[in-house]
């Protein structure tokens, strides 16, 4: 039997029949159907892509949320509400995974079959890198005044959109590797970003 | 016999009639309010003279009986000792928690009860804050049933955002206890934000800033056509309108020591000073000025206070909101000028200092069409309704802590991080650090410090059945799961040999399963029936649903059956429909097996038809296109 075509249904487990493996609900008997294994842009309806449309993405996933988040189901049998929860805990893996640029970078680089590891905290190969992060850094622990840490922040901020830029290109023309390459410089530049807030927020409040 | 058929994905909540009302409760530390929505319009429910606030006090009597409410606030300068109020602080707290707190609070502990919950000595007897709660739900309850003429056995509940899962479990089960089914539990500030939203159709970034009598949050939502999302929430558990009553009342009782000299003060008279000093801080958000009367040993004493004084007593704590209110404008990495109104909750917020700091931090005027005591209620009573009958809209809240695990040295590893939206599931590996090791310690905290110590402990188990391996190489995958309740539950299992293992947390602060059985049966008389009933409730939502898919399954592939297949398969469903009615929850499980048994050949033949169509490739796109969004 052709694989592709059974596994285009399954039963649904309400009423027992077919039911396509993709569908949020049995078209027979209505009921809401398990989150099934598919990636985060087909999950919201979105084209993969590094450039996305945060309103679409937003609506999108509303849209899904509106009709299988468990205040839904809270007068449904105890299966329907467990799996509107597993769905709608599945959107907002896959909202919070595709609004993030870093995240979705990595994952839409794992997708296209070409993982990159941005957990992992271990050494910066590149030595370009290494040493402008190692400059920044150094900056921001020099700088005593909000306005200071401010530039800094301003700085780099804009070097984060330019980041993302630059991957989105990469991206765009097939460059996996220098794709992968931008998301390791990307993952420092937000960082050093959060330690800017922070360290604004940590001087911004001393008396 | 006429067939019942809906729309597919249409079908309506079972039986709406036949259950008793769905109202918002907000359960505060000072005051409870009680709401109810019909069509989107909403009532607070109220006394004979008109009060919606039923004061959050509970008073015991010699002869066992209980009152709550104004009638027990009037019994405390009488009985102080027979009288609780403010427990709301002791939800979901530890014996350990309290040497933190202990000073501050009216209550006389149990210091006798070894770890896990608090308890109270109140009247000869030892009582939980869960027990305690339930006392002042079921007055609540009983007010909704008289105000409606209509039983209530379902609410929504509202907790702080900032509750953590201990205190969120604890006010769950004080709502079993009472005898009402949490539909939800909602946050204070996004009840409140729903509210204020659909009656004025906010668009856009919004802030709630809630002040109460215990607890202080604050939320930023992003309103957007009935969609209601937090972006980040911050708080205190225990920062509210009551430190400014201890602050005013220590303050009367040091000026009587300056002219009187050291007094012992009995609890009933530090309880009085306390109401003293409440009403000093409401009448000085009207007043400029004015003295109040406090009373030790006999002999009474006059203290005067001006605005300017309170302010200066309450400053620390407006500062402390304020250093909040940043933290949380920097987790929703919004800007200021991008906020475009506040909605000021909680009757602390009636304050003058308290709007002064609003609009210094916001930069702009607080919404003050809303009434800050009831408009918590307001937006629980639209969610009961929005989830009992339906609604368009939606709410997308966050978790307020971080949550995680304890590793080696004592350290925090964070898997969830606080202001991630719910539901969600996270899982993080661990894995063995002895080789041979079988079994794993979990202790899982809730919390934004780095070291175990400085977070709250919630739960620990033990997973064990690891097998034996060299250090390093088990892979244990533990899940956190956190429901749209806020609650969390843990999940671990092995990876490389795939030995799974589901364990229950026993959490360190809750009841235990034991202990909410025993309450179940003390406070109920009829417990057993109640919770057999809830039991058939649940069951029968269940067999109506099988019946109704069947039904839909037979109007599209009856051309399956044979007469005789139909036929069975009828009287199978016909038996179902009798034991729904008969209320005996054996026999609707019985004939539901019989049912899937009489069908088991149908589902078959549907499911070999489904897979032939989606062969024929043309199909295929068919039942996509009837599926698909």
């Amino acid at each position: 039997m052709n694989a592709s075509a059974v596994a285009a249904v399954s039963p649904c487990w309400s009423c027992k029949g077919p039911v396509a493996t993709r569908a949020l609900f049995c078209s027979v008997c209505g009921a809401v159907q398990g989150p099934g294994a598919i990636d985060h842009y087909s999950r919201l309806g979105m084209t993969p892509s590094f450039d996305i449309d945060q309103d679409q993405l937003q609506t999108q996933y509303f849209g899904f949320q509106r009709r299988l988040h468990p205040d839904r189901f809270a007068a449904k049998s105890a299966r329907e509400k467990a799996l509107s929860q597993s769905q709608a805990t599945a959107l907002n893996e896959a909202y919070e995974t595709l609004k993030d640029p870093l995240k979705r970078a990595a994952y839409l680089l794992g997708l296209l079959g070409h993982p990159v590891d941005l957990t992992a905290c271990g050494t910066i190969n590149d030595r370009e890198l290494l040493m402008e992060q190692m400059e920044k850094r150094e900056a921001l622990s020099e700088a005593t005044t909000p306005e200071q840490v401010a530039k800094l922040a301003m700085e780099n901020e804009s070097e984060v959109i330019a980041c993302q830029c630059h991957i989105s290109a990469a991206f765009n023309s097939g460059n996996l590797d220098e794709a992968s390459h931008l998301s390791i410089r990307l993952k420092y530049l937000v960082k050093l970003a959060e330690e800017a807030r922070s360290k604004k927020s940590r001087i911004t409040r001393l008396p | 016999m006429l067939l019942q058929l809906h729309e597919p994905g249409e079908s309506p909540a079972p039986h709406e009639s036949e259950r008793g009302l769905a109202v918002g409760i907000d359960l505060g530390t000072t005051n409870s309010v009680v709401a109810v929505a019909r069509d989107g319009d909403t009532e607070v429910l109220r006394d004979a003279d008109g009060k919606g606030l039923i004061p959050s006090v509970v008073y015991y009597a010699a002869d066992g009986e209980i009152t709550v409410g104004q009638d027990a606030r009037r019994m405390l300068l009488e009985y102080p000792d027979r009288v609780v109020s403010s427990v709301k602080r002791l939800m979901g707290r530890g014996t350990e928690d309290l040497k933190t707190l202990a000073g501050t609070l009216p209550f006389k502990l149990d210091v006798a009860a070894d770890g896990g919950m608090v308890r109270l000595s109140v009247a000869g007897r030892t009582l939980t804050p869960v027990e305690v709660s339930a006392d002042i739900l079921r007055a609540v309850k009983a007010r909704a049933e008289a105000a409606q003429g209509k039983t209530v056995d379902r609410a929504v509940v509202t907790v702080p955002a900032y509750f953590d899962d201990a205190a969120r479990t604890a006010t769950k089960d004080a709502a079993r206890l009472a005898g009402l089914e949490v539909l939800r539990l909602v946050n204070e500030p996004t009840a409140a934000a729903l509210a204020y939203g659909l009656d004025n159709a906010a668009e856009g970034l919004y802030v709630v800033y809630d002040l109460g009598g215990g607890t202080f949050d604050v939320s930023i939502l992003r309103m957007e056509k009935g969609v209601f999302q937090v972006k980040a929430t911050g708080g205190d558990a225990s920062l509210g309108g009551d430190d400014i009553d201890h602050a005013i009342a220590e303050r009367f009782l040091a000026e009587r020591t300056a002219e009187h000299g050291a007094e012992t003060i009995t609890e009933g008279e530090a309880k009085q000073a306390l109401a003293a000093a409440r009403v000093a801080k409401e009448c000085l958000s009207s007043r400029r000025e004015g003295d109040w009367v406090i009373e030790v040993d006999g002999k009474p004493s006059r203290h005067k206070m001006t605005r300017d004084q309170l302010e200066a007593l309450a400053a620390p704590l407006a500062e402390r909101t304020v250093g909040i209110c940043r933290n949380v404008i920097e987790d929703a990495g919004i800007e200021v000028s991008e906020i475009k109104g506040v909605v000021l909750v909680g009757g602390s917020t009636r304050m003058p200092l308290i709007r002064r700091k609003v609009k210094d931090i916001f930069g702009l005027d607080p919404l003050a069409d809303i009434n800050p005591d009831e408009v918590v209620a307001v937006g629980a009573a639209l969610q009961a309704e929005a989830l009992t009958i339906g609604s368009d809209t939606l709410l997308l809240d966050v978790t307020p802590l971080s949550l995680g695990i304890e590793t080696m040295g004592g350290i925090v590893e964070k898997v969830i991080p606080r202001n991630t939206p719910i539901p969600v599931a996270m899982a993080q590996e661990f894995t063995t650090y002895q080789d041979g090791q079988t079994a794993m310690a979990i202790h899982v905290l809730q919390g934004e410090r780095e070291m175990v110590d400085q977070c709250r402990s919630l739960a620990r188990f033990v997973l064990r059945g690891i097998p034996n391996m060299a250090a390093g190489a088990a892979r244990i995958r533990v899940t956190f799961t956190v429901d749209a309740d806020g609650l969390l539950t843990v999940a671990a299992s092995e990876a490389t040999t795939g030995v799974e293992q589901q364990v229950a947390v026993k959490p360190s602060y809750g009841l235990t399963d034991d202990e909410m059985a025993n309450m179940l049966r003390d406070s109920l008389v009829h417990a057993k029936d109640d919770m057999e009933q809830r039991l058939f409730a649940e069951t029968a939502v269940e067999a109506r649903r099988s019946v109704l898919a069947v039904q839909a399954a037979l109007k599209v592939d009856s051309d399956l059956l044979s007469d005789a297949e139909r036929k069975d398969i009828d009287s199978a469903i016909g038996r179902v429909d009798q034991t729904i009615a008969s209320n005996d929850r054996d026999a609707v499980t019985a004939a539901m097996e019989a049912l899937e048994a009489a069908t088991k050949t149908f589902a078959e033949r549907r499911m070999d038809r489904g897979i032939r169509a989606a062969l024929a490739g043309v199909s295929v796109d068919k039942l996509d296109d009837a599926l698909g969004e």
